[in-house]
């Protein structure tokens, strides 16, 4: 029938395409960029939680010269972060339910930990005074904030794609141009979630 | 929480897609749509009427200074409710709705300050993270502007905060403006300003008259065709900054950053 019809069909893209293309129009290029913003707010929700996991040796290093009894704390933040950072990301993991779950409860594990550990920092008055905790301190607090502000970042990214990919005319005009979309993952585990213990050790 | 979309029958097309988009309504009211942020009417938005004229006219000079050799947007922001948010919660999205600092670079902060709350903040813009870091962020809050909030002066403390600011930011006039913020000293009410404040006083008034005469002028032919884009270079020389009136958002964003403190 497309072949039988190819100069009608070929008119009709280039009809479709020259609307897509004028500004403000429902366009057929609106589907990539909905998804490049999704990988956009993905690699930033990475980066936050890398540059969490960046601070942490030196946070342990600081506390265990205060606190060193304090090893149960200790030893469940060094692990926990080997585990987040030992997990290996698939190159499909925003459409891939099992591996998507884990790294969120890999990075919640960590969070739970980590909040344990500043918990406990309250009970050592010289710990709480040394400049070079209290800087790792608010780094950390700046830290957790702008992973809260990526991880909603994403989660309205990962809306605005979905919902387009299952409403029309997005569902039509990815069923024909992008088979390949899919669906993406987003959080569940809230955030007030993750502060609280779910670790097992 | 969404239900998993995998075979959907065509019977319940309608269903999952109305589905979605109130999923979407209900995300973005939860986010962002219920706040609601006072108008961006200078570099120092006194939503909650707790600064002095003196103090504003004082703030915007420094800032505007600032902006004029750095292209880096700093504002004063107090708010009259944080709308039951969290201040940290508020904070980012008052920046990307105002647009502090310039598109690209995003190259703007903000102190905002919620009386009513007890609250007081640093936003800082992605490209302002490394210089006003969270760690000087804190520093600033808890040794230059809650001290005197406690006491009750919000003057005091918002041009402490802010020299701090600056001075972190590398802009040493604005550090020198007040010197009390230098040393870590008691940040106790200088002197200085006490001293000539009447003459600073007559200058300022005369310097924004001049600014405002200018920026009239100006404002057709240039600043209509500029004013949104994005002024990049090295510094913000030309059209953007003046002393209030016609300051705007360069469209900069923001990721969270910053610290927070209370009184």
């Amino acid at each position: 029938m497309r072949v039988k019809h190819s100069h009608a069909f070929l008119l009709l893209a280039a009809m479709v395409l020259a609307i897509g293309g004028a500004p403000g129009c429902n366009s057929v290029n609106q589907l990539p960029t909905l998804d490049e913003q999704v990988k956009a707010a993905w690699s930033e929700v990475l980066n936050q939680y890398q540059r969490r996991t960046d601070l942490i040796p030196n946070l342990v290093e600081t506390v265990k010269g205060y606190a060193r009894q304090e090893e149960k704390v200790l030893t469940e933040v060094t692990d926990a972060r080997a585990k987040a950072t030992q997990m290996q990301l698939p190159p499909d993991i925003l459409s891939n339910p099992d591996k998507f779950k884990e790294f969120e409860q890999n990075q919640a594990a960590l969070g739970g930990a980590l909040g344990r550990l500043l918990a406990v920092s309250e009970k050592y008055p010289d710990l709480k005074s040394n400049q070079n905790f209290l800087a790792l301190q608010s780094q950390l607090e700046g830290t957790e904030n702008r992973i809260a502000v990526a991880r909603r970042d994403y989660i309205l990214a990962v809306q605005q794609y979905n919902t387009y990919l299952r409403t029309y005319p997005g569902k039509w005009i990815a069923g024909w141009m992008y088979p390949e979309m899919k669906l993406r993952e987003t959080f569940t585990i809230s955030e007030q979630a993750q502060q609280v213990p779910q670790v097992k050790f | 929480m969404p239900a998993r979309p995998a075979n959907v029958s065509r019977g319940s097309h309608f269903a999952s897609s109305a589905l979605a988009v109130i999923l979407v309504l209900l995300a973005a009211r939860a986010f962002a749509a219920e706040l609601k942020f006072p108008p961006l009417t200078g570099r120092v938005v006194d939503d909650a009427g707790v600064l002095s004229a003196s103090t504003i006219s004082e703030l915007d000079e420094m800032l505007a200074q600032h902006e004029r050799t750095t292209s880096e947007q700093v504002v004063v922001a107090t708010i009259g409710s944080l709308q039951g948010h969290s201040i940290e919660d508020y904070g980012y999205q008052l920046g990307r709705s105002w647009g502090i600092g310039q598109k690209g670079k995003n190259n703007g902060a903000i102190l905002i300050v919620a009386p009513h709350e007890h609250k007081v903040r640093i936003e800082v813009g992605y490209g302002l993270e490394g210089q006003l870091t969270d760690a000087a962020s804190r520093v600033i809050i808890e040794n230059y502007v809650t001290p005197q909030f406690r006491k009750g002066d919000f003057n005091a403390g918002a041009l402490a905060g802010t020299a701090s600011i600056l001075r972190a930011l590398g802009d040493d006039a604005a550090a020198n403006l007040h010197p009390e913020t230098v040393p870590v000293a008691e940040g106790v009410d200088a002197n200085q300003t006490q001293l000539s404040s009447s003459t600073e006083f007559m200058l300022m008034i005369f310097l924004l008259i001049v600014m405002l005469i200018v920026m009239r002028r100006s404002r057709h032919p240039y600043l209509m065709r500029h004013g949104g884009g994005p002024y990049m270079g090295s510094g913000g020389f030309g059209g953007g900054s003046s002393g209030g009136g016609g300051f705007s958002g360069g469209g900069g964003s923001f990721g969270g950053g910053g610290a927070s403190g209370s009184w």
